[in-house]
């Protein structure tokens, strides 16, 4: 700003020297320019130069700021996974955010040129700017909540497999250990001694709430006491467990229920040769099977474990669940800025192609786009910035088992110097690493600037 | 950090919000009471603490007790989350207050260390000598001299249980951590897990482990580990991991297993155990449980939700692990002599029993009448902080430098969680936990 103020100044003093007289003149030229930009540089160096040097100098000392360190710090930071991890997620950020909202920003843009209500739609895609970040955050911590009942993604996404594949009556249930029922890999049970037609079996298992239960389960110790016919291979399953304790294990006490609905095979030589559910009181049989001796199996679609979403916001997925937040607040501005180029575009060039047959995905590769692309570098170079700064989402959404997964350098920065380990030496140093990731950009931006003002 | 703990009481991220509101509108309107004609009478003492809402409200029924007493006026401040830093800059600012009410052993020592403490007198000494147990003279005491009062404590030894759940199951409360274990197998053969675990925050876990380490490894053992005298990779360590790690990784005990365990906050785990649809019988953290269980869930406490004492681990003692408020007088306040007698009238049992009728508060005064508690349960607390008397040891993490015992996803809660997350591998974790202690003790 102040180079281009001194710059106006010198050019309308006069062009050509004339001796001594246009020498002081400058020369007054010159005080008055220095005069005018004097408070905005005192601003300047008060605000930016001063804690930037500030930060530089902090940074070569230790936590307390007593102690002249040197370098270590630098070298503490680069020892330290965490920072490692900060500068791996900050550069997946800068290079997945603003290459997508540019994207998504060109692509809305062209479509809602072409819509009615094309103002209706910006403006509603442009409001979540409107939304703080840390609203922003709080809403996206809760829609990217694990549990179904409050987080509204996984509630869907549970919704939706639930309409394919229905949860089962018993995802609780187990046997206990050493009582005939012997788990398999694929979560079924199968009894450890084989079973032969004219016996009767009791299969204990446990770890159903008795509000778990379904309404019509019956007491299962009368149909546990029948006898077996000769040619049939009868049962129950039970819950081994008396309400308020008391019951035996591997026995079926008097109020121990039955649990009905459940699926029983009988399996011979590896293949299930019959099966059937359970009644209300729990109770089953196989009848005309030939003599032998059979394992009882119950199979691992009574216990399936209800699906329970994904995981949104566990180490693997949490970067990615934060970006997709930030793409939400984003995209209505690259979307605006974009569409404010595209409106400026010469229509005659668009014409004119239309006129020589080119389609509309022609145009849009070989005429929109580089026409464009003084816009699309703006946009795209302004969220890079303002992606290496991202914070409050990262700190925010990210939960604290997995913070350490999602950290990026602005959040590591903070936390080192101020949130537990104040250590505002190091807390320096990572300021300065950011502030050496930033002005490349900066100076990309600027330069970009002073171009297309000459 | 207990002012964290007491934030995230208040559900995820809200809290965050509420936090801010809560610094902002907890400002400075003076809250004076005054009257009377004794000795202080024209003298104003500025109080400073964290409390704010139902506490800091309760803490006023003291202090204005204190001015009816003394002709004193009172001023409470609340300072936010942040204690030290507030305090900091309102010594610099030429403002700082009489008392301030400290919430951790390591603030207190920091600023003994920095010279702001004036040292408690003669009166307040015999006082403190007579009515309280000797540990919590040490744990206000910095380099032989007693600047910090008790006033107010927490008790981190107890599990709180559902009396349907356990009833259901047959069960009885356990009276040793082996019993815990196997009640809680019964618990679950029942159909309800036996514990709720608050794995998203850290501290949690810390408190977990503390008592463990505190009942197997025994208190002088537990000293060391605080002060970082011995290494964190100290067999006894290994050994409180090994054994909090066969809790963790039984699927039978933890409601949900592992991960879900990862995923419920504090306030998540309590609702687990006292909310609407119960998944889980027992949940451990300290008396706020009590309070969370009341305020949110409408339990009552004594009838649908009661505690027994964190059990023994092998052969060792039950470990009553705790934490508490200590007030102090800054040497630059304006009217530190007022300040003093507060804080000799706060050594008495007369204060302690103010806000002991008022509730949701314990009091390590051994002379404190127990009648004056409000409720059976809270006396039962009470009744076992103070009798556990030399043994009471201070919370772990609190005593540890924030970077190690009190950040959110770094040191020790974020290496606690690891090991929530895979517990196989104790030794491992206790290197980690070391790695971690050396950096931020420096040494």
């Amino acid at each position: 700003m102040t180079t281009t103020v001194v710059k106006e100044a010198r050019r309308s003093s006069p062009a050509r020297p004339d001796g001594a007289r246009a020498r002081r003149s400058r020369r007054r030229g010159r005080v008055i320019a220095l005069l005018f930009a004097l408070p905005a540089l005192l601003l300047l160096g008060a605000l930016v130069v001063y804690p930037v040097l500030f930060s530089i100098g902090r940074s070569l000392f230790d936590a307390s700021g007593d102690t002249f360190v040197g370098g270590e710090n630098y070298a503490e930071m680069f020892r330290d996974p965490t920072t490692l991890k900060a500068i791996r997620n900050t550069a997946i950020w800068v290079v997945v955010a603003p290459t997508l909202l540019t994207g998504l920003g060109l692509i809305l843009a062209v479509l809602v040129e072409k819509i009615r209500w094309a103002t209706a739609f910006k403006l509603l895609l442009f409001m979540p700017m409107a939304v703080s970040f840390l609203a922003a955050g709080i809403i996206f911590r809760l829609a990217y909540d694990e549990d179904p009942d409050k987080g509204v993604l996984n509630a869907a996404v549970v919704s939706i497999h639930d309409a394919f594949d229905e949860g089962s009556e018993y995802p609780t249930a187990r046997a206990r250990d050493g009582q005939g029922l012997n788990q398999q890999k694929d979560g079924s049970y199968v009894t450890g001694s084989p079973v032969s037609p004219g016996s009767a079996t009791a299969l204990g298992l446990v770890g159903v709430a008795p509000k778990d239960l379904p309404a019509d389960a019956r007491p299962a110790q009368q149909a546990a006491a029948q006898e077996a016919g000769a040619d049939e291979v009868r049962g129950v399953v039970y819950l081994d467990f008396t309400p308020g304790g008391g019951g035996k294990p591997g026995v079926v006490d008097s109020r121990e229920s039955g649990l009905p609905g459940m699926r029983v095979e009988a399996v011979q030589g590896g293949k299930t040769v019959a099966s059937t559910t359970t009644a209300a009181d729990g109770s089953f049989r196989f009848t005309g099977l030939k003599d032998g001796s059979y394992t009882l199996k119950l199979p691992k679609e009574n216990f399936e474990q209800p699906y329970d979403g994904i995981s949104w916001l566990g180490p693997t997925l949490v970067t990615p669940a934060i970006i997709g937040a930030y793409l939400w607040i984003w995209t209505g501005f690259a979307m605006v800025l974009i569409g404010a180029g595209l409106s400026t575009l010469p229509r005659d060039a668009l014409e004119a192609a239309r006129m020589d047959g080119a389609n509309e995905w022609q145009i849009f590769r070989k005429i929109t786009v580089p026409l464009l692309a003084p816009v699309l570098t703006v946009v795209f170079v302004t969220l890079v910035i303002n992606v290496m700064k991202v914070f409050d989402l990262v700190y925010i959404i990210a939960p604290g088992p997995v913070q350490e997964d999602a950290t990026v350098l602005a959040t590591q920065m903070w936390l080192v110097s101020f949130g537990g380990g104040n250590n505002q030496g190091l807390g320096s140093a990572l300021g300065v690493l950011l502030l050496l990731l930033v002005i490349p950009a900066m100076v990309f931006n600027v330069r970009r600037f002073r171009r297309s003002q000459r | 950090m207990r002012r964290t703990r007491r934030t995230t009481l208040i559900t995820g991220c809200t809290a965050l919000v509420i936090a801010l509101t809560a610094t902002a509108c907890g400002g400075d309107d003076p809250v004076s009471a005054g009257g009377g004609d004794k000795s202080l009478s024209g003298q104003t003492v500025t109080v400073a603490g964290v409390w704010s809402g139902s506490e800091q409200k309760n803490f006023q029924k003291v202090l204005d007790a204190f001015s009816e007493k003394t002709g004193a006026k009172t001023q409470f401040v609340s300072t936010g989350d942040n204690v030290s830093t507030v305090v900091g800059s309102k010594i610099e600012g030429g403002n700082a207050p009489d008392v301030v009410m400290v919430p951790q052993v390591g603030v207190l020592k920091q600023f003994a260390e920095k010279g702001w403490l004036k040292p408690l007198d003669e009166k307040v000494k015999s006082a403190v000598n007579a009515n309280f147990a000797k540990v919590w003279q040490d744990y206000g005491t910095v380099d032989g001299t007693l600047y910090g009062l008790y006033f107010k404590a927490a008790h981190k030894s107890t599990v709180w249980y559902s009396p349907e759940a356990l009833e259901q199951a047959g069960v009885e409360a356990p009276k040793t951590y082996d019993e815990m274990l196997k009640n809680g197998r019964t618990i679950s053969d029942s159909g309800l897990a036996a514990f709720s675990v608050a794995g998203q925050d850290g501290w949690t876990l810390t408190d977990w482990f503390e008592n463990i380490y505190l009942s197997q490894a025994g208190p002088e053992k537990y000293d060391a580990l605080a002060a970082h005298e011995i290494k964190w990779t100290d067999p006894t360590v290994v050994e409180a991991l090994d054994t909090l790690g066969k809790l963790f990784k039984d699927k039978q005990l933890i409601a949900g297993g592992q991960k879900e365990a990862l995923n419920t906050d504090f306030p998540g785990s309590v609702e687990k155990v006292f909310g609407p649809k119960p998944d889980a019988a027992m949940v451990y953290e300290g008396d706020f449980v009590a309070g969370v269980a009341k305020d949110q869930f409408g339990k009552t406490i004594g009838t649908d939700a009661n505690f027994f004492p964190f059990p023994p681990v092998g052969k060792g003692q039950a470990p009553v692990v705790s934490g508490g408020d200590a007030a102090v007088v800054l040497k630059d306040g304006k009217n530190a002599k007022a300040g003093m007698a507060l804080v000799e009238y706060l050594a008495s049992p007369e204060a302690a029993a103010v806000w002991a009728e008022a509730g949701g508060f314990l009091s390590p005064n051994k002379k404190l009448d127990l009648s004056s508690y409000g409720d059976d349960v809270t006396r039962a607390t009470a009744e076992s902080l103070v009798e556990a008397g030399d043994t009471v040891r201070f919370d772990m993490s609190d005593q540890a430098p924030a970077a190690f015992g009190g950040t959110k996803g770094a040191g020790e809660w974020k290496i606690l969680q690891d090991f929530l997350r895979d517990p196989a591998d104790p030794k491992k974790t206790a290197a980690e936990l070391e790695a971690a202690a050396a950096k931020a003790y420096g040494n």
